[in-house]
């Protein structure tokens, strides 16, 4: 469904997308992971064929971009990360004025739009302005509208920043109905959480470059100790001298907090126990652990 | 700016962005008119009948048919201007209304033509307007040498159009707008010979005013109203013609810098 080979973007000296490869097979959940900064929004303008790469090809939809651009994206829906739904409208004209940019006739678009009403939950509200919409309906309505033309891929940059867990929720249980139909769905997230239900295989990028590829399992089973203590409280430097190294096969400091990858919590659990005044969380490990490995703990601005 | 500068490339698809901008308008048709006709109106108007009343004739004409003429071109001006600083900007910057639908299987081109020929609409309804109340108080030589001014109506507001592209292709905000009023609208609306013949100017004055856009508007649309063949039709349709191409084809490349990078 789509294909990226060395794929290159620079802007000035500085390389935001370095030489990426990417495969994502139809009907498939692909996630790209990335702190800020990482190349994200970047490589989807690059896949829309809106902006040129420097190097590499890109064939999306059997379709060649930033050749054929506009062929491609007929197959695309885009739901951006920052919504940009058509304000002057309401919500059953903004979905028919975006069938019109896909040329879609309007007997074609009203038979349309009752589904996509009901797919966003929207149904009661087709006749609202954008302004009366909380900012879960709106991006519900951003997604419907992204089906308008029933493309057979969809891009979604960021879809649940800013919602609360209830839209949130909404999103995914949406999402997760598009990928029933069989959509292929590429998304850009930074929420693990977000990524790990909803993925079937996912890439990590960072400075532009993929640093991991594979399903969020598989990444978490290859890249890290399955269970993670978190160790904090009084005493934390004792313990740490006279027991991290033994029973953590990996650890890392982070402000007040010890984070001990093991592969055998309970010896670590029982060492613990003779430390009352050390606090402690065991969890088992998951993909921020593995995200945060790969691309380390430092603020990305 | 260099590497984006290319001639547009022009498609059909261009059709549902204009579409987009009718239908908004026409919720709002009747306030958006009044708010586009009154104020000239008013002026030609209260000036036309007002001054008019305490002078002789100018160039050859009553004050009130000397500046109804110009108010058309002015008028034509004002609107063309107006949609693609203040509106466009809105859809362009403030609303995302652009990328949204750069998203679908239309381009940057695509986009500002629709853009471009909306303003050339909005012109035309402006510069119609104006002609309708001209028609109704009699203000013309002959009728039907009045309709060729629609044609300049609209070859006007696709000047001024291209022209704002431009500006709105290095806004950072819509106070940046009052500069190109201040310094270009403004002056232009007093060099050109909308209010007063450009010939009571001194003669460096005139010079310029001879190069400004305004001017060859006015020159076009005054002889027209009066009922005269106007001087030198190809220089001032080859003039608009110029500022407004070489102003689209500037604005394209650099709102190409400016969203596609």
């Amino acid at each position: 469904m789509l294909t990226v080979r060395g794929l290159t973007k620079k802007y000035g000296a500085t390389e935001v997308v370095r030489g990426l490869d990417l495969t994502v097979r139809r009907g498939e959940c692909f996630g790209l992971l990335g702190p800020n900064g990482a190349g994200k929004t970047t490589t989807l303008r690059l896949l829309l064929g809106l902006i040129e790469p420097d190097a590499g090809s890109i064939e999306l939809a059997g379709i060649a971009v930033p050749q054929h651009a506009r062929e491609a994206r007929m197959k695309v829906g885009v739901v951006p990360q920052m919504d940009n739904l058509d304000p002057d409208f309401s919500v059953r004209e903004n979905l028919f004025a975006y069938g019109r940019y896909f040329n879609m006739e309007r007997a074609a678009i009203a038979a349309r739009v009752p589904e996509l009403l009901e797919f966003a939950g929207l149904a009661s509200k087709a006749d609202a302005q954008i302004a009366q919409l909380s900012g879960g309906m709106k991006r519900r309505l951003t997604l419907a509208r992204a089906l308008v033309h029933d493309p057979d891929i969809l891009f979604l940059d960021e879809p649940t920043t800013g919602l609360d867990p209830q839209a949130r929720h909404l999103i995914w249980q949406g999402l997760r109905r598009l990928i029933a139909d069989g959509k292929t769905i590429v998304l850009t997230t930074h929420f693990m959480e977000e990524a790990e239900r909803l993925t079937d295989r996912l890439a990590i990028l960072d400075h532009g470059r993929l640093v991991a590829e594979g399903a969020p399992r598989a990444l978490i089973e290859s890249h890290i100790e399955p269970a993670v203590v978190e160790v904090y409280g009084e005493g934390l430097e004792v313990w740490m001298r006279d027991h991290a190294s033994q029973v953590c096969q990996r650890s890392e400091t982070v402000g007040e907090t010890l984070f001990c990858y093991t592969g055998n919590a309970e010896r670590v659990i029982d060492t613990l126990k003779q430390a009352p005044a050390l606090r402690y969380l065991h969890r088992p490990s998951n993909l921020e652990d593995v995200f945060l490995k790969l691309t380390g703990r430092d603020l990305r601005d | 700016m260099i590497k984006h500068l290319r001639l547009p490339q022009l498609s059909w698809r261009f059709i549902p962005v204009w579409q987009r901008n009718y239908l908004v308008w026409k919720k709002l048709a009747i306030p958006s008119l009044l708010g586009n006709l009154a104020d000239p109106m008013l002026y030609m108007l209260g000036l036309g009948y007002g001054l008019g009343s305490l002078m002789p004739d100018v160039a050859g004409m009553p004050y009130i048919t000397f500046l109804a003429a110009g108010t058309v071109a002015y008028s034509t001006m004002n609107a063309a201007t107006f949609e693609v600083l203040y509106s466009s900007f809105s859809r362009m910057h403030v609303q995302r209304t652009w990328d949204a639908i750069m998203n679908a299987p239309l381009t940057l081109d695509d986009v500002m033509l629709g853009e471009l020929t909306w303003a050339v609409a909005k012109s035309l309804l402006s510069g119609v307007a104006i002609l309708a109340v001209i028609w109704g108080l009699g203000l013309y030589g002959h009728f039907w040498m009045t309709l060729w001014i629609i044609p300049v109506v609209a070859l006007v507001g696709f000047c001024f159009g291209g022209l704002g592209l431009v500006m709105n292709a290095v806004s950072p905000s819509y106070d940046f707008f009052l500069y190109y009023f201040s310094l270009v609208i403004t002056p232009m609306v007093l060099l050109c010979g909308v209010f007063f013949p450009v010939s009571q100017l001194p003669l460096p004055v005139q010079a310029v005013s001879a190069w400004l856009p305004l001017t060859h508007a006015i020159d076009l649309a005054r002889p027209l109203v009066v009922g005269n063949v106007p001087d030198d039709i190809v220089l001032h349709v080859v003039a608009l013609l110029i500022y407004g191409s070489v102003g689209y084809v500037i604005a394209l490349a650099l709102t190409r810098k400016r969203l596609l990078k």
